[in-house]
């Protein structure tokens, strides 16, 4: 497929060509590229890395030479809205604000599935993960990391009953990360624990192989249990778990990241509880890495709360340190998160971290503060009682039956309200089988008892490291395995007929082909957008007046998805999203030229040299002065800011009056707000305001210019002005026009 | 059942512990939990670990499900489905997802059951 072009859409169609023969062309992790000191516009970077090709920066970057610094550490964004085809477009704008790590959320109910799915179907709250889906998203990062320019890291789970296959098939389909934690399986899917930990020795030898990167599961346990405060001890027992027994299996430490939540949320004294959990963990994990996530168990509907905490939450991690930067949507409390959510997300991390660059050379944890310190010390021993406590019981499958895990008490305290499975319950019980005398796996990267004939060794794998010198890979035993020969990979496309990418694809091919324009969050052409409604309500009486006003802007399936209380009685604010069914045909727009502006510098020197003089005044019966100030004020960006001398007449100032303030402060430009009335008082004003200049011989002299909400240009030059500006209109926008008309026409 | 919080009365052999060595003893801890599973999987393997295997024989997912689900059936998932597939694909001079197809149309179980013995 041909490079991406910024200026054009992915096309997803020619994305699914020929993917039987699409093949990853890296596997394993990547992590940022480091780079001390950088400097970049006027500022030195303490904890930035490599830049990207391309990108879209933070909304004032225009104010700092247009920079986008790339903090430290990797950004990930999690997508999955059930149609893959979709989540590509997303990760493509997620990829131009700074996410290089796209984290795939499983269709409901996948981890429950004994085996692999095939084809493309549908999801409900993440995508059915396939071969297909994997590859086609694999092929379209490929894509996107070539045209930001910097490597995207593609995850997703290995977890559930089916956790080795998805281990292989990662591995042979170029995935670079991917959850896996038994734990998780036990507690959170109750999947039988023998089968959980039996499985996950073989699955992370799997992922070991490929250098992909492991996320565990402990966070969990934050945004399940009742008090989540109270988890902490038990945290670093789950993290330790999954650290040891995923070492032991041969998974090199710097490949394993602790998942980790800041366990708290405002207006509990978060972070003051946070930090020593936060310490304590980095303390006892120091060879792991660190995957930041954000506080999801007291998110509610509101984007502006979930977004404080979750700068709250990279304040610790600032503060202490992050390899991930983990995201989540702001919308993530109220509904599976929107296209431009995910934006805002990563654009909160990467303003917020990029804003503490270098904060801990200033700024560090006083590790002898009393509290800091007894905590820190405290949350470590519980930990470690938690851990003795477990041998004495049965070691862990004893201590799950015990429901030692998830409980709200802070251990050794417990409230008896953790999660209790059975050794022998669980889906997928008694599947566990002892591996025979002669068991025999004929592949490489295979973990545990395997009978192979003599001069094999057992690891084999081109990965991680050929065979050692004079034995014999197992896999030679068969002429080559999948992870030694991407050729011996299988590849299905469709099982279902129906149920597939192509059949959703010709559901919105009108649109594609026309270049159709209709609003979208999740999906192709699905039409839903918010409308934010201040009502002056009571919040119930708000929430069924905001389904009446949504009907009457023809909305469909109108839905209350925030309502925020202003006061009982004055008012409640409302955000109600609804289906728009119309489409917009952008080749029937008329879209005028965009302004072209001129550079601070150019302007002010012709400013100073010229000496321009402008008079200004809101004209008729109008008392509005704001949209005036905002073009002339210095404090606005107005046209002071270029060395402009403005005059300002006031409001209801006669044209005549105007006209001759002009001429006495001999002002080459005339500056006239107005409304737009029904009597016309605005046209009346305009050509008054001209025939006059040329009555008194003075229009040559003389740029008229008139300004308002409903002003155009094309209005205003009918009724005699020079220029008009309309709504949005900037002071850059009429400094610039002032200075090309006057050196066009000489004055 | 529901427990007070007894932090301080257990402490007491921990207390003396710098940070070093209570760090080494919950490393050391966390090893001795998991060390009984690291044995139990490396001596064990199941439906999904089999499949795993058959998949980097090349074989496609839904004869992973056939073979291994028929290995499962006749108890010889501890033999390793693999190995049954590389037997067939030995005996019948064929590549192994050749074999595994076969075998998942519910051919050539006969040269199965005669080294491994039948179903049980």
């Amino acid at each position: 497929m041909k490079p991406l072009d910024p200026d054009q859409k992915l096309d997803v169609a020619a994305l699914l060509e020929d993917l039987e023969s699409y093949r990853p062309r890296r596997k394993g992790w990547h992590w940022r590229e480091q780079v001390p000191d950088q400097k970049l516009h006027k500022f030195v970077y303490k904890e930035t890395s490599k830049g990207l090709a391309r990108s879209i920066p933070l909304p004032a970057a225009h104010y700092f030479g247009d920079i986008d610094p790339q903090p430290d550490c990797v950004v990930t964004t999690e997508i999955a809205s059930g149609r893959f085809e979709d989540d590509l477009r997303r990760m493509r704008m997620a990829a131009w604000h700074g996410a290089d790590h796209m984290m795939v959320i499983r269709t409901a109910g996948q981890s429950h599935m004994d085996g692999l799915l095939e084809g493309t179907p549908e999801g409900v709250g993440g995508i059915a993960v396939t071969r297909k889906q994997v590859r086609a998203t694999r092929k379209a990062l490929d894509l996107i990391e070539d045209e930001v320019g910097r490597p995207i890291n593609f995850h997703s789970y290995v977890s559930g009953v089916a956790g080795p296959e998805m281990a292989v098939m990662f591995s042979e389909e170029g995935v670079n990360g991917a959850h896996q934690d038994p734990q998780y399986n036990v507690l959170y899917r109750n999947i039988n624990m023998y089968r959980s930990f039996v499985d996950a020795a073989v699955a992370k030898h799997v992922m070991a192989s490929v250098r992909m990167a492991q996320i565990d599961g402990a966070h969990n346990a934050n945004a399940t249990a009742v008090e989540a405060w109270n988890v902490m001890p038990e945290l670093l027992v789950q993290h330790a778990i999954n650290c040891a027994y995923s070492v032991s299996v041969g998974m090199p430490k710097e490949d394993i990241c602790l998942s980790t939540v800041p366990p708290d949320a405002a207006p509990a004294p978060c972070m003051r509880m946070d930090l020593p959990y936060a310490v304590a963990l980095r303390d006892f994990f120091g060879g792991y890495k660190m995957r930041a996530q954000e506080n999801t168990r007291y998110m509610e509907a509101d984007g502006r709360d979930a977004t404080v905490s979750h700068v709250m939450n990279l304040v610790i991690s600032r503060l202490t340190s992050a390899d991930i930067q983990s995201t989540i949507t702001p919308d993530e409390g109220r509904n599976v998160p929107w296209h431009y959510n995910n934006v805002a997300a990563v654009n909160t991390a990467k303003q917020s971290l990029v804003g503490m660059d270098g904060l801990r050379e200033m700024v560090k944890l006083d590790r002898d503060a009393p509290e800091l310190n007894q905590k820190v010390r405290e949350i470590k021993e519980r930990a470690v009682l938690f851990l003795e406590a477990m041998l004495e019981d049965g070691g862990y499958f004893g201590a799950v039956e015990q429901a030692y895990f998830v409980d709200s008490g802070i251990y050794p305290e417990t409230h008896d309200d953790g999660i209790a499975r059975k050794s022998d319950g669980g889906v997928a019980a008694g599947t566990i089988v002892p591996r025979a005398a002669d068991y025999l796996a004929p592949v490489c990267h295979h973990f545990g008892e395997n009978h192979l004939p003599e001069g094999y060794d057992a690891e084999g794998g081109p990965a991680a490291g050929e065979a050692a010198p004079g034995l014999r890979k197992p896999c030679d035993l068969i002429g080559g395995c999948t992870l030694c020969d991407a050729e011996k990979v299988p590849f299905i496309d469709e099982l279902d007929p129906e149920d597939n990418v192509n059949a959703r694809l010709a559901q919105t091919a009108e649109l594609r082909e026309k270049g159709l324009i209709k609003p979208e969050v999740e999906w192709a052409a699905d039409g839903w957008v918010v409308v934010t409604l201040f009502l002056p309500a009571a919040p119930r009486v708000a929430e069924f007046a905001a389904l009446e006003f949504g009907k009457a802007m023809n909305l469909q399936e109108c839905e209350v998805i925030n309502k925020q209380v202003m006061h009982p009685a004055e008012g409640t604010l409302i955000e109600l999203k609804g289906r728009l069914d119309v489409v917009v045909d952008p080749a029937r727009l008329v879209i005028p030229p965009e302004p072209v502006v001129m550079k601070d510098e150019e302007i002010k020197a012709f400013v100073i040299e010229k000496g321009i003089k402008c008079v200004a005044a809101t004209v008729g019966e109008d008392e509005h002065s704001v949209g005036m100030r905002e073009i002339i004020d210095i404090k606005h960006g107005g046209l002071e800011k270029w060395g402009f001398s403005c005059e300002y007449l006031g409001t209801s100032v006669p044209v005549e009056k105007v006209l001759d303030a002009a001429i006495e402060h001999a002002a080459q430009v005339v500056l006239i707000s107005t409304i737009i009335t029904h009597g016309d008082m605005h046209r009346n004003n305009m050509e008054k305001l001209a025939d006059l200049a040329v009555e008194k011989g003075v229009r040559d002299k003389l740029l008229l210019i008139s300004g308002g909400t409903q002003v155009t240009d094309e209005l205003a030059r009918s009724w005699g002005m020079d220029a008009g500006f309309g709504r949005g209109a900037k002071g850059i926008g009429v400094a610039s026009f002032v200075v090309r008309t006057m050196r066009k026409r000489g004055m | 059942m529901a427990r007070e919080d007894t932090y301080l009365e257990i402490r007491g052999h921990l207390a003396k512990l710098t940070d070093e060595e209570l760090e080494a003893r919950f490393w050391e801890l966390a090893q001795r939990v998991v060390d009984p599973m690291v044995e139990l999987a490396r001596t064990h393997t199941s439906p999904s670990i089999e499949r795993s295997v058959l998949m980097r024989m090349g074989v496609d997912s839904p004869t992973c499900m056939a073979v291994a689900g028929e290995c499962e059936k006749r108890g010889l998932l501890g033999h390793g489905a693999g190995q049954v597939v590389l037997h067939c694909a030995t005996t019948w001079d064929c590549a192994a997802p050749e074999a595994a197809r076969k075998l998942a149309a519910g051919e050539g179980w006969d040269a199965v059951e005669q080294k491994w013995g039948g179903a049980r």
